[in-house]
């Protein structure tokens, strides 16, 4: 293997930059069950990093454990090189780590519009009594916080539903408000818990175009779990191959493809 | 004008001025049920509790003498001291924001994710043991409450109306007050839920804890602030009526009549909870003026409320502004 202590160049040329984010020896218990033994992998500055593996292989664990919905019991992660002490959630997520779920969670009373801007709260920095007076540095903030969301409104193509209550919107519509959101806090490192989950073919392209874009346009480093092994090989640098909670495959989509181990653990083996 | 309008009129006026009073602690409901999702049984004792603590500041009471009488042996009631109304509303208000806090944690955190109705029993713990520490603190005799505003018949409208009508109107100072305040602050309350940092965040835990948490809003900081804007909302109910009718335990007996408001106004809705205090306001003056009193042997005032209250629940039971309950089979 190459040395990438500074990064790599990707095949379509693009620089990826030095570790920002790495997992050591990650175990995560839930009571006897083990659901994520012993993984550690890392994540580079600017790359777009998949964790695949078949159902119930961890996938969602690790990203839980990434953004401080699960704390593990042994490991450490590694967070812009200094290890990360035990954090709540909304304390990882004010460090700059954005996220969506599988199962969409998005703040369905609200508009597209307030629903990009709550995704915009971690970067406002002015106090309660500012904000409750509402002049002044509050009120330029506000601005300038807006000025990023319609930025980002724009870049995902949701201008026309800016305003409509995100319950009245489709399944793919929501999935897209959701990264935008998550896309609003100008994070250091954005998780997609299973983008494509449940879409069409038409609107898994669209997706795939706009996670290229993001990273292409912001730089965002993105990692992303996801199913269908054609989109993942298409999208992402490297992958991380996961099963049973154990890690079994790691490198570019060409080189995870040709993993005897993968290939066993997709199309299964004969017991024999 | 034919004098029985006139009366009408009044009465019409009268009951609005009433309706902003139970508009007023309906508000404290609605948004800790909107940020949380806990139907807050105790709001109208901490209404009483707001106007008890009040009150004792103002009149330099010693908090929880009689305790320490009884155990010290001493006799000490007060400080000898009085502290100026502002001063002593920016006490009360400290004191809220400790309730607040203190609520949340060493109650409702240890109880996330549970039932609705064990939240609501907790709540209804909370009602008695904040009804015996203010009975504790402050002692249970009734108390005056002046902080300064304006009190008794409104001269100039009575001699308006009477210069135009041939008939004065009786409308107390006190409740155009009342009235003001409710406005300024369902305004301002609105504002800071709509337009600020907070305020959206307040509103992202109402709706997906698991969403607020992943934009990186703390849940813990959330509650705390709701609980103190409730007791906020208390604090102002409190010192409305305790001015109105003197600081008593019956004060808590109010967050009764705020329970018809919310079914008709929607548990969910701020204008529902003010449109609903005006209506049941309203609704049981002029009932009890014209129905009540000439037919039915008068007192209709106790038991109007909680009968359009059930109507409502049998033809409406989102309230006039609630969100609509829609189930999908």
């Amino acid at each position: 293997m190459k040395d990438m202590t500074d990064g790599y160049v990707t095949a379509d040329g693009r620089q990826i930059g030095p570790v920002v984010m790495e997992m050591k020896n990650i175990t995560l218990r839930f009571g006897g069950v083990e659901a994520i033994k012993d993984i550690s992998f890392d994540i580079r500055q600017g790359e777009i990093r998949a964790i695949i593996g078949p159902n119930g292989a961890g996938k969602s664990s690790m990203l839980n454990v990434i953004s401080g919905f699960y704390v593990p019991q042994e490991g450490e992660v590694w967070y812009k090189g200094a290890p990360r002490p035990s954090m709540k959630p909304y304390e990882v997520a004010q460090q700059g780590i954005a996220r969506t779920f599988q199962n969409i969670a998005l703040f369905e009373g609200m508009s597209v519009l307030d629903n990009v801007m709550t995704g915009r709260l971690t970067n406002m920095k002015t106090g309660m009594l500012w904000q409750s007076i509402w002049k002044g540095k509050a009120e330029r903030e506000e601005t300038a916080n807006r000025e990023v969301a319609e930025k980002i409104i724009d870049f995902l193509e949701i201008q026309a539903i800016r305003k409509t209550p995100v319950s009245r919107l489709s399944y793919g519509l929501k999935k897209r408000v959701e990264l935008a959101r998550a896309l609003a806090a100008e994070p250091s490192i954005l998780l997609l818990d299973e983008p494509m989950a449940g879409m069409n073919v038409e609107e898994k392209e669209d997706m795939s175009r706009f996670i290229l874009d993001v990273n292409d346009e912001f730089g965002t480093t993105i990692a992303l779990i996801e199913h269908d092994m054609g989109v993942v090989m298409d999208l992402s640098d490297r992958v991380v191959v996961m099963d049973y909670g154990k890690k079994i495959g790691d490198g570019t989509p060409s080189e995870v493809r040709n993993n005897q181990d993968v290939i066993d653990a997709y199309l299964g083996v004969a017991h024999d | 004008m034919p004098e029985q309008l006139a009366f009408t009129i009044e009465v019409f006026l009268n009951g609005l001025m009433a309706g902003v009073l139970y508009a007023l602690v309906a508000l404290g409901f609605v948004l800790i049920y909107k940020a949380s999702g806990i139907f807050n049984y105790a709001q109208g004792v901490m209404a009483l509790f707001a106007a008890l603590t009040l009150a004792g500041i103002i009149d330099g009471q010693v908090p929880f003498s009689h305790l320490i009488n009884a155990i010290l042996g001493t006799d000490i009631h007060h400080f000898g001291w009085h502290v100026p109304a502002f001063l002593a509303i920016l006490l009360t208000m400290v004191v809220m924001i400790g309730l607040a806090y203190a609520v949340q944690r060493l109650v409702f955190r240890h109880l996330v994710g549970q039932e609705p109705i064990i939240l609501f029993m907790a709540t209804i713990g909370l009602a008695y043991f904040l009804e015996g520490v203010g009975d504790l603190m402050w002692g249970s005799d009734i108390k005056s409450m002046d902080v300064g505003l304006p009190q008794g018949l409104n001269t100039w409208i009575d001699d308006t109306t009477f210069n135009a009508f041939g008939y004065g109107f009786f409308i107390d100072n006190l409740d155009i007050v009342a009235s003001i305040i409710a406005a300024l602050l369902v305004i301002g309350l609105v504002m800071f839920a709509q337009y600020t940092k907070q305020g959206r965040a307040m509103r992202a835990v109402a709706d997906d804890h698991q969403a607020a948490l992943s934009v990186g809003v703390s849940l813990n900081f959330i509650w705390i602030l709701v609980w103190s804007l409730a007791g906020f909302v208390a604090l102002v109910a409190g010192i409305m009526w305790g001015t109105k009718s003197g600081v008593q335990f019956s004060l808590s007996l109010i967050a009764l009549k705020a329970l018809p408001v919310l079914m008709l106004g929607g548990f969910t809705s701020i204008p529902g909870a003010i449109v609903g205090g005006l209506i049941i306001g309203v609704g049981e003056k002029l009932f009890e003026f014209l129905i009540g009193a000439p037919f039915l042997g008068g007192a209709t005032e106790n038991w109007f409320a909680y009968m359009l209250a059930l109507i409502f629940l049998v033809f409406r039971p989102q309230g006039l502004f609630g969100e609509k309950i829609i189930e999908r089979v």
